[in-house]
């Protein structure tokens, strides 16, 4: 297999991807700083995007750069610097002894398992698809309109559910992240009718005090 | 002559188990989304690999869905995170030991 001569710019397009992906994703298991972690990121991502294009998947590698690199990664390094997470935080001990090892161990095995498996089975030595569903895939800028074609049609309802969970993620997603409103006893609250029958002290106007200990509420 | 596909799949499939090794020993919440992201490029990168051999926009089609159930999921997980950070005051998932028997 390995015999045949390819196309020389093919190669390097990969090779490059290739690097980029597999340096990202040793930045970011390696990286003390998340920071750094989420910029590695970015780096494997770019690397699988252009491993996109090279196999005609053009809309993908647009979706891959915008949706994950310019919003997901985004979404972490906000989250990062919004929690002020630091890398001393982070000590490097092992609860589990030898739990570094062991894992390194599990995932080699079974890399070499799935690749063993592909070296020896039919699956890419090349020979073609027996299913009957595929359309034939078009190369080039053809593509795209397939893409939209099997998404609108074929897996119509399955995009639909895709609104759906869009819509609970952002609603889980704001009830998760909301501050609680605080129902101590330092807060409060003036009773407007009082004020206005001028029975209780008016204080510049507000509508609820705050007491001793409660700054917390301010900051928010 | 194209890139033959089993060299992208053996590079998903270390980058698989780069993403896996990272899950497996980082202790960092945030940092374990991230593998979990480089599980999920992986798969993709498999997906898109099948759908050019088979000829099949099937194998696209689903990365696109994966690509839309992986932005929902980061951000309900990232939610997660900072709610337990705001109680925790720490992302370190060894410190979330309430739940053990």
């Amino acid at each position: 297999m390995f015999a045949v001569t390819y196309a020389i710019p093919d190669v390097l397009v990969f090779v490059v991807a290739a690097l980029c992906i597999l340096g990202g994703a040793l930045g970011v298991i390696a990286m003390k700083n998340p920071v750094h972690s989420a910029l590695s990121l970015i780096l494997c991502l770019l690397g699988v995007a252009v491993a996109f294009l090279e196999q005609n998947a053009d809309f993908l590698a647009a979706v891959e750069v915008i949706v994950y690199a310019g919003a997901i990664v985004v979404l972490f390094l906000f989250v990062i610097m919004f929690l002020g997470v630091d890398a001393s935080k982070h000590p490097h001990v092992e609860p589990l002894v030898g739990q570094r090892w062991l894992a390194g161990l599990g995932v080699v095995i079974t890399v070499a398992g799935v690749i063993t498996l592909m070296v020896n089975s039919d699956w890419v030595s090349g020979v073609m698809s027996t299913s009957t569903g595929g359309t034939g895939l078009a190369t080039g800028s053809g593509n795209v309109t397939q893409l939209g074609d099997s998404v609108f049609t074929t897996y119509l309802l399955a995009f639909e559910a895709t609104a759906g969970l869009l819509i609970i993620a952002v609603v889980g997603a704001v009830l998760l992240a909301r501050r609680e409103r605080p129902a101590d006893p330092d807060v409060e609250v003036i009773d407007v009718e009082k004020v206005a029958l001028g029975v209780a002290e008016e204080d510049e106007g507000e509508w609820w005090i705050i007491k001793q200990g409660s700054s917390e509420e301010v900051e928010s | 002559m194209t890139i033959p596909a089993s060299w992208f799949l053996v590079l998903a499939a270390v980058l698989f188990g780069v993403g896996a090794f990272g899950v497996l020993t980082r202790r960092s919440a945030l940092i374990m989304f991230m593998c979990i992201e480089l599980m999920l490029n992986a798969v993709n990168l498999t997906f898109v690999t099948f759908a050019r051999t088979m000829s099949d926009i099937g194998g696209q089609t689903t990365v696109f869905f994966i690509m839309v159930v992986a932005a929902a999921e980061v951000t309900v997980g990232l939610g997660i995170v900072v709610a337990v950070f705001r109680r925790r005051e720490s992302t370190s998932v060894d410190e979330l030991s309430e739940l053990q028997g």
